[in-house]
């Protein structure tokens, strides 16, 4: 069981804790537990949350979690705040802290391109909540701040997304739209309207009207903008930030996790602890195949549906095993905790800490 | 309720639902037993890399259009056939069948498929969508199964022809998103299947995916798929060392507790399970096909026959009402 305890340098020695993984393994609540152990151990811990089903807010008996970090009161040492990540203010609040004057900001904010971008572009939500990241970790005081980055398909969304926004602002398009105020040759104009033509027959002149808008609002400020990208990935990068790989036993979401650690890895990130929830319990060392054996000879009797039962989960716990295999090699040496199925869902600060029993090791 | 009769309600049928609630394996049913009711079967994907495919025994399989099963037999069975879509493509094919097929090639060789789709959030969706709506005017199937995309995102994929024809008010892709949400609005079109677990934290988010997608899209929701549920077996509520002594065995050292303490995981498990049920049907009046949880290594082809017949047998259950309007 000294994979518990294993757990301990992972809150201890991190600054920064990024709860990666796939839709409904309970990476909210595994944030929401690593934050609450920080300030348990007399840490200032934030836990940063962009699950639009606000669990969060209903494992922490919290309503109405905001964009700001909100103190939850406790019977621990240090201090534990929350926030649930809000794409768009903190899209407006970037926009504002970079522009030049009010009416640039106004007039972006108010642009409809600039709308949808801020609240629909694919990784505009990943690009957030890395951005809320930093600003927690750059203005506030916080010792541990605890992400929950959100179900992507493709592992690399998050780490990208900072990025995404820049190389929007490097593609040839936006060239071309600014072409007419960076004074560049006429033929290169014609060329551009005959593709912006084309383009209007397909969305409709109106949207590359805004489009255009937007763009020439934005002048001036992509500069900014790169810093900061760069600024966040350095931020992610760096060995105080821990990755912690969240999933659960099932074939098809170890596949899934087992993706990301790769894409981690390609990326220089190493996974720093992988932690399973809702494994079945092992109730016997029997192989599944005698159980079922036994199920049969008994069959009809109380006795065979006792034995079916059994056969039943001993074959779900090494079907779970041989699952977590290859993932758990592809980690290592991260510590890998397995935290049972419980009994009822989390929606309180004592489920919380039944399951930090399970990740830390101890009884509470 | 007959379950041709169930699977000629719409032609659509979308399956959404959380992440790790088994929409696939949920979508691959659905088509067995439509296939099985003697209904010729389309299943599409839109995200790739499902492994929907396994579970029939197959290849995966991409934009071109495979058979996954072969009707014929004594059941009279229909054929199930599935391709996976990509928005990609989509466009591609959309822009050649609208006479705009230079343009095609250079909005795909120079990314700006990005920036189109930033201009008009929700276009990849509405050509998505847009190419099923053709597959369904087209009658490519007597049902079309669609494996909509996981997480949050089946509510955004669903609002996404309201938000585009608020954003682009004239021209093709208006005309098209006005087309989707002709087809989603009405119910013997479309209707959308919601898959659940019977577990707390699911069947919330199912209640509120529900009411969202019938107030804010107008989708008709036919019956709620809760998927996982434990088959009962006989014998847990006994002692095992006495069920032993009846059945005339002998039980290793150790064997007792083991099977005590299974029998009681299970029941325990069972009863929670029932509870939520129950809560489920208090908080969303629609009806409920359960599909049972399969002890098996990765489901396959045999998995995929039990699934089925417990759905159809569910379907089977249902009042005569169910899929059409009351």
């Amino acid at each position: 069981m000294s994979a518990g305890r294993g757990l301990r340098p992972l809150v201890d020695d991190h600054e920064i804790l990024v709860c990666t993984g796939s839709g409904g393994v309970g990476k909210t609540t595994t944030a929401a537990v690593l934050a609450l152990e920080g300030a348990r151990l007399g840490r200032k811990a934030c836990v940063v949350t962009i699950d639009p089903a606000k669990r969060l807010a209903d494992a922490l008996g919290l309503e109405g979690l905001t964009n700001v970090p909100s103190q939850i009161d406790g019977p621990w040492s240090g201090e534990l705040w929350a926030l649930m990540l809000d794409t768009k203010s903190t899209f407006d609040a970037l926009v504002t802290k970079h522009s030049t004057d009010a009416g640039q900001a106004e007039g972006i904010l108010e642009n409809r391109f600039y709308r949808n971008i801020s609240g629909a572009l694919s990784g505009t939500q990943e690009y957030m909540a890395m951005e809320k990241l930093y600003e927690l970790h750059e203005e506030h005081d916080f010792d541990l701040i605890v992400v929950d980055t959100p179900p992507t398909r493709n592992a690399l969304d998050f780490l990208e997304a900072p990025r995404r926004l820049t190389r929007f602002l490097d593609h040839r398009l936006y060239r071309i739209l600014m072409a007419p105020t960076k004074g560049l040759v006429k033929a290169v104009n014609v060329a551009a309207q005959a593709f912006l033509r084309t383009v209007s027959k397909v969305v409709g002149s109106e949207a590359v009207a805004d489009a255009i808008a937007f763009f020439q609002a934005f002048d001036g400020m992509e500069q900014g903008f790169k810093e900061r990208a760069e600024h966040v990935l350095e931020l992610l990068t760096h060995d105080r930030t821990a990755f912690v790989l969240v999933t659960a036993p099932r074939h098809d979401v170890v596949a899934e996790a087992t993706f990301f650690a790769r894409k981690l890895a390609e990326a220089d990130i190493p996974v720093k602890a992988l932690i399973v929830n809702r494994v079945h319990p092992r109730f016997t060392d029997a192989p599944a195949d005698a159980l079922r054996e036994r199920a049969r000879t008994f069959a009809g009797t109380d006795l065979g549906g006792l034995y079916e039962n059994l056969a039943d989960f001993a074959l779900v716990a090494s079907r779970e095993e041989d699952n977590l295999r290859g993932l758990t090699e592809r980690v290592a040496p991260a510590p890998v905790v397995r935290v049972p199925f419980l009994r009822t869902d989390v929606h309180d600060v004592e489920g919380l800490a039944r399951v930090a029993g399970h990740l830390f090791d101890d009884d509470r | 309720m007959d379950p041709a009769q169930f699977f000629q309600a719409a032609r659509v049928v979308i399956v959404a639902g959380k992440g790790g609630v088994g929409k696939t394996a949920v979508t691959a049913t659905m088509a067995r037993a439509a296939a099985l009711s003697g209904l010729s079967t389309l299943v599409i994907e839109v995200e790739g890399k499902s492994g929907l495919a396994s579970l029939y025994g197959q290849p995966p399989f991409d934009y071109d259009e495979v058979v996954l099963s072969k009707g014929g037999g004594h059941h009279g069975a229909a054929d199930v056939r599935a391709r996976a879509l990509t928005s990609d493509d989509a466009l591609i094919e959309y822009l050649e069948d609208h006479g705009m097929s230079r343009i095609s090639k250079r909005l795909a060789a120079s990314g700006a498929i990005d920036m189109v789709s930033t201009a008009a959030p929700g276009i990849k969706d509405i050509l998505l969508l847009g190419k099923v709506k053709q597959l369904e005017v087209a009658r490519a199937a007597d049902l079309i199964v669609l494996d909509a995309p996981a997480a949050g995102h089946a509510i955004s994929f669903l609002r996404s022809p309201r938000g585009l024809m608020d954003a682009v008010r004239v021209g093709p892709i208006n005309a098209q998103a006005a087309d989707v949400l002709a087809m989603l609005t009405d119910p013997a079109r479309c209707q959308v299947v919601l898959v659940t677990l019977p577990e707390e934290t699911p069947v919330n988010e199912l209640v509120e995916t529900a009411y969202s997608l019938e107030d804010e899209v107008g989708l008709a929701l036919g019956p709620v798929v809760v998927n996982s549920i434990y088959p009962d077996v006989v014998g847990l509520e006994r002692d095992p060392t006495e069920a032993a002594a009846e059945a005339g065995a002998f039980l290793h050292p150790g064997e007792a507790e083991a099977l005590r303490t299974a029998a009681h995981f299970r029941r325990d498990r069972m009863a929670l399970q029932a509870e939520q049920l129950e809560r489920l049907g208090d908080l969303l009046p629609l009806p409920q096909l359960r599909l049972p949880y399969v002890f098996a290594a990765d489901l396959g082809p045999d998995d995929l026959a039990v699934l089925a017949d417990a759905m159809l047998d569910g379907i089977r259950a249902l009042p005569d009402l169910v899929g059409g309007t009351p």
